[in-house]
């Protein structure tokens, strides 16, 4: 517990192992497209044949079987009909397959990250969470989708092929066999020289996308110092080299086309020659040699195709395993035979307490606080002095190391964290509404509450006055981030929506700089009607609260440095009496 | 996506040769099927081993001249494209460069990084493609297409059945499906946002045991998501099934009239193998001509964006640039209208007298500024003047205006209405780079650049001696922090600052703007990280500095500005009090209870406050 243990990556055969347990869900689906997918083809290589025989009816003038020449198109087009159904529900196949696949993984991803320890959400890049869940998922989609569907017609074309012109005739079998490898071979030479190309290409491109992110985004100092000149100076450099890189590694990559292509027409004309002559010897027909023609063709496209589709499959991977490791990170323990606590007290007893968010860099230790319910607790000091740390140990978003918390008596580990959480109401100064309506941001936290129940509360967190004056009232859709309230009205909100549940033990976060006076009076009033009667911990700001409060928790750099009443704290002379002789008495 | 083109001039031999290959490679690939019949015809029913040899060198040669001409064209293309996103990515930097705050507020860097970046290199992609493929795939198709005519008048005609009927089917399919992916594209978008708030709310979704809730409306949407992929794979599913069938009735009617034709003696058993050849290649031809249509669609997207980004004018014109002069500075400098009535609500405030006294550093006149796309001012009727050498705090709450009036002065913003004089001068008059010279900002949130600290704080003064650095660092109280890190002032500070805490950051972007020795220095809340003991030595220092500097603390706290020689107190836009602290103690009842709601007890004194709103 005591260390975050990271996933190791994972192999991978590993990752394959898990894209097919999803995979084994839908082993119907999987199994049709393989036969489908046999079908077509089959289908796709015996046409040739068809029409092969047909060109060989087809002598001079005057010599034309087109009653035999009618049997076997009518066949032909038999065999065309069937070939294009069977690839069309091969692609439904996998299609429904895939992004069922898809959806599944996506969905265990997602009630992972429910469920993750915030130490994990909090020192991981959100954009990259995101992005594994969406992008990558989204990738691995495509990959899984396109390499399904190639990878297997691909091979089974080749496999297919072979077979059909062994069939007809070994000498130009082994022609088209010896030549093709050619342009395999020349295509991985390619992509082996150009990967190191494209490699500079990426760092130079990172490197640009880096200044461009430094020099746009916070143009307004750029402008301030008119530092333009040197910044686009600076760009120009790498915007050179980059064009210098991109030129290398896109010319040289886009040779893979025309040098394969090449190949093939070598293909083409190694199967004419000797085609031609086996022709003259009897050894085969016109029709058969047209036939050959278009397998020649045929026969080195899987080949090219594959190779694009097993990079597109690796990419495929590698996303699937970054999406893997995310759903197998640790998630926070189950709560077996956790009791449910009910109704709290509000008293809260805090024994010993060591925690650290890193191991080796000590933070608290051996913290004691006794609360008793009804209670001011005020935490202050300067900013980032780690008051966040004190919220989440008390909410259980993150678990001491060693020591105990109990609330009403109730050691915290031994209760269920949403029993815990339900009797905290927590208004932070980051505040974060949800993407939906006013009313619905309210009754967050009790879904049934009747009209009434959210009128009062709004009138009561002071925002029923402002909900009013909206243009759809408590029906407005608040939007991402909360763009279309002001940051004291989204306060007003968040106390609102603890104002409905009325738990005995608060969480507040006084309102610093952020908010105009006005505002900060009418949610100073909110929280004074809030906390009546509650056991209460605020992060507070103001001299009134501190002085009120019955214990104020100093802190300094993350750590508890004196803790008291206002007058103990004073007469102590510590790091409380040069706060507050700074920020008070100028 | 047209105007875009202008890059390419540079490069119009490349854009014209590239093409031009690829037209020379498809005409040898079109020749291709013709040597096979002739091979046939004349080499396999005449017997001639010779002319089978022949051919196939033929073959092989038109195969190398092919390879060489591609080769050459692939060249060009990557040339003219790289060369042309280079040339864009540099306009359009430069262009961002010139661009004021307002538009930087209304477009966001985000947007225009995007741009920058990720569009570009769209854009470049289906320039590289355009210039390959363009003329290629379509050559191809209709060379192919009278290829089969010069073979046999009629049997062609099946291709020309085939050909538009075939493109009606492969494009019809692209039309379908394009909007349908934009409505997956949505939906893709929904999910990302939920995940998002998911993370960012993650405390409070917790706090409230939101989770089950939460999957199930994540399930909901990423279901929603899945259909709509079905929904169009669905439609995309037809494409090949149906190119295939078309194709594939089209061979079996070659051959049928190719062999009523043969019958006839029109033709010969070579050319029906040829014809047959023909009709596949533009099968292939076609799908790759719709690949590069979906392609160049979204590239033309991406260059419309561009675009869009290119024809933003800054709302602030330079008089120093192209010797434009701006058109509205019709005040002549330093004369501020004096029979102008003074402001009744900016109490003590006084115009600026025009030259007779050594004019004063900076100096409001009857401003107004409201924010582009905002319907209310930002400040209203803001009228007063600051001597040079004085320190001026300015207080008031969120949204009262503070930053926007410091940031009047080196014209970050213009003015709605009135004017803003530095030095007597209308700053519209100056030229950008004189008038910010002589001002050094420190903005709210403080930002670093990745590069040595000696570097960052060369920003200020690109000659700055060492001394001169370290004299800054000490008024900004920041040399305990350079002395701190290893290797002091080459210390190298990592992108964005990450590896210096909020208030070293703030406390060196102090340093830069005072390495800069301006006349007048601003600093917008940039002490709000700062303990309230070192926020007071840095005041200290401030007043020490040499030269007459005029200063302006903008701050929340009281406690910042009481010092100040005169502080002006914002209210919702408006100037609703100037003086020094002890006056406005006694006269602003806004002042009082900002000062009080910080420093004295509050025995419900809210009830006051309220009733006055």
């Amino acid at each position: 517990m005591a260390e975050h243990k990271k996933t190791e990556k994972l192999t991978q055969a590993a990752v394959l192992g898990r894209v097919f347990s999803y995979m084994r869900r839908y082993l119907p689906l999987l199994a049709l497209s393989l036969v489908l997918a046999g079908i077509t083809v089959a289908l796709t290589l015996y046409f040739p044949i068809l029409t092969g025989k047909a060109i060989d009816l087809i002598l001079e003038k005057g010599r034309v079987d087109f009653s035999r020449m009618f049997l076997i198109l009518r066949d032909g087009a038999v065999v065309v009909a069937l070939t294009a159904l069977a690839q069309w529900l091969m692609n439904l196949c996998s299609n429904r397959m895939t992004y069922r696949i898809v959806r599944d993984i996506r969905k265990d991803a997602f009630a992972t990250l429910e469920r993750l320890p915030l130490s994990y959400i909090d020192s991981h890049s959100h954009g990259d969470i995101v992005s594994r869940i969406i992008a990558d998922a989204d990738t691995f989609a495509e990959g899984l989708l396109m390499g399904f569907t190639q990878l297997f017609s691909g091979v089974a074309a080749i496999v297919g092929t072979l077979g059909f012109m062994l069939a007809i005739q070994v000498k130009i079998t082994l022609v088209v066999v010896l030549i093709t490898p050619v342009s395999l071979f020349a295509a991985s030479y390619i992509a082996k020289k150009t990967y190191v190309m494209f490699r500079e290409q990426s760092a130079a491109r990172g490197e640009q996308t880096a200044l461009i992110e430094e020099m746009i985004g916070h143009q307004k100092v750029v402008q301030a110092f008119r530092h333009e000149k040197e910044a686009l100076e600076r760009f120009d450099e790498v915007n050179g080299r980059l064009r210098d890189c991109s030129l290398r590694a896109i010319f040289f990559s886009s040779l893979t086309n025309p040098v394969t292509r090449f190949v093939n027409s070598l293909v083409y004309a190694g199967v004419g020659i000797t085609g031609a002559l086996s022709a003259i010897a009897g050894g085969i027909t016109v029709g058969q040699l047209s036939c050959f023609l278009t397998y020649a063709n045929q026969y080195t496209k899987p080949f090219n195709e594959i190779s694009g589709v097993i990079t597109e499959l690796q990419n495929a991977l590698a996303c699937a395993a970054r999406i893997f490791e995310l759903i197998g990170e640790k998630t926070e323990q189950t709560e077996e035979g956790a009791g449910v606590l009910t109704e709290a007290d509000g008293s809260v007893d805090v024994e010993n307490v060591c925690f650290s968010y890193q191991p080796g860099q000590k933070l608290i230790e051996d913290f004691c606080l006794h609360v008793s319910s009804g209670q001011r607790i005020a935490i202050v000091g300067p900013t980032g002095c780690g008051k966040t740390t004190l919220i989440n140990l008390l909410m259980r978003f993150y678990d001491a190391q060693s020591g105990t918390i109990a609330v009403s008596g109730h050691e915290i580990k031994s209760i269920t964290r949403e029993s815990l959480r339900r009797n905290y109401g927590m208004v932070l100064q980051e505040t974060w509404l949800k993407n939906g309506t006013i009313r619905e941001n309210i009754t967050m936290g009790k879904p049934d509450a009747a009209e009434e129940e959210i009128l009062a509360a709004a009138k009561a967190s002071h925002a029923h006055n402002f909900i009013r004056r909206l243009p759809e009232g408590y029906d407005t859709v608040v939007t991402e981030d909360g763009g279309n309230l002001s940051q004291g009205q989204k306060q007003l909100l968040c106390i609102a929506r603890v104002m409905i549940c009325l738990p005995p033990m608060l969480i507040l976060d006084e309102a610093t700089s952020s908010i105009d006076t006005r505002t900060e009076i009418r949610i100073q009033k909110a929280f004074d009607t809030m906390m009546q009667g509650r056991t209460s911990f605020i992060v507070a700001h103001r001299l009134s609260t501190i002085r009120e409060a019955d214990v104020i928790l100093v802190m300094k750099d993350g750590r508890v440095v004196e803790q008291g009443n206002h007058e103990e704290l004073l007469a102590r002379q510590g790091f409380y009496a040069g706060l507050y002789n700074s920020q008070f008495s100028d | 996506m047209t105007k875009l083109l202008v890059y390419l001039k540079d490069y119009k031999k490349e854009t014209i040769l590239g093409p031009l290959f690829k037209l020379l490679e498809a005409s040898f690939e079109l020749f291709v099927p013709l040597v096979m019949a002739s091979l046939i015809d004349v080499g396999i029913a005449g017997q001639d081993r010779n002319y089978i040899y022949r051919m196939c060198a033929v073959l092989i040669v038109l195969a190398l001249v092919g390879l060489v001409c591609a080769v050459t064209a692939q060249y060009f293309a990557a040339k003219a494209a790289v060369g042309f996103a280079a040339k864009l990515r540099h306009a359009l930097f430069s262009h961002i460069e010139t661009l004021s705050f307002t538009e930087m507020d209304t477009i966001g860097t985000s947007t225009m990084i995007t741009r920058m970046t990720s569009d570009i290199n769209q854009v470049q992609s289906g320039v590289n493609l355009v210039i390959r493929l363009f003329l290629r795939s379509p050559f191809i198709v209709f060379g192919a297409m009278v290829m089969a005519f010069t073979v046999d008048v009629k049997a062609a005609l099946v291709f020309v059945v085939t050909i538009p009927l075939l493109s009606i089917v492969v494009f019809a399919i692209i039309l379908v499906s394009i909007p349908m992916f934009q409505r997956v594209q949505g939906a893709l978008d929904r999910i990302l946002c939920h995940t998002r708030e998911n993370l960012s709310g993650v405390r409070v979704i917790r706090a409230f045991n939101k989770e089950e809730e939460e999957m199930e409306a994540f399930e909901e949407s990423n279901g929603r998501l899945m259909n709509l992929q079905l929904l169009v794979g669905r439609v995309s599913a037809l494409m090949n099934p149906l190119t295939y069938i078309i194709i594939n009735a089209a061979i079996i009617a070659v051959i049928w009239i190719g062999g009523k034709r043969v019958y006839s003696g029109s033709i010969t058993q070579g050319e029906v193998v040829a014809l047959v050849s023909y009709m596949s290649q533009i099968l292939v031809e076609l799908i790759k001509l719709a690949n590069l249509i979906i392609n160049v669609t979204k590239s033309a997207a991406c260059g419309k964006r561009i675009e869009e980004l290119l024809e933003v004018r800054s709302s602030i014109t330079d008089p120093a640039a192209d010797g434009q002069e701006p058109a509205r500075s019709e005040v002549p400098t330093a004369a501020p209208h004096p029979s102008s009535a003074p402001s009744p609500s900016a109490a003590g405030a006084a115009s600026p007298r025009p030259q007779s006294a050594p004019s004063p550093a900076v100096a409001f006149s009857h401003v107004c500024m409201a924010y582009a796309g905002a319907p209310e001012e930002a400040l209203t009727d803001l009228d007063f003047t600051v001597e040079r050498g004085q320190t001026i705090g300015i207080i008031g709450g969120t949204g009262s205006g503070k930053s926007t009036l410091v940031n009047l002065i080196p014209r970050f913003y213009d003015v709605t209405k009135g004017t803003v004089y530095v030095d007597g001068r209308d700053v519209r008059e100056y030229p950008l780079d004189e008038l910010r010279q002589k001002i050094g900002v420190v903005m709210q949130e403080s930002v670093l650049f990745a590069g040595s600290i000696a570097d960052n704080l060369r920003w200020g003064n690109p000659d700055a001696t060492e001394e001169e650095m370290w004299n800054a660092l000490e008024t900004a109280q920041a040399a305990e922090v350079v002395r701190g890190k290893r290797g002091g002032l080459s210390f190298m500070i990592e992108q964005g600052g990450k590896n210096l805490s909020g208030g070293q950051r703030q406390r060196l972007s102090i340093a830069r703007a005072v390495v800069k020795d301006p006349e007048i220095l601003i600093l917008d809340d940039s002490a709000s990280a700062l303990d309230f003991a070192t926020d007071a030595k840095l005041r200290a220092a401030l007043r020490g500095l040499h030269g007459e500097k005029t200063i302006f603390i903008v701050s929340q706290r009281t406690s910042s500005i009481r010092s100040a020689d005169r502080i002006l107190v914002l209210d919702d836009g408006k100037a609703v009090g100037i003086g020094r602290h002890d006056e406005l103690l006694a006269e602003c009842a806004v002042y009082r209870e900002i000062y009080e709601s910080q420093f004295k007890k509050e025995n419900r004194k809210g009830g006051a406050a309220d009733g006055r709103a």
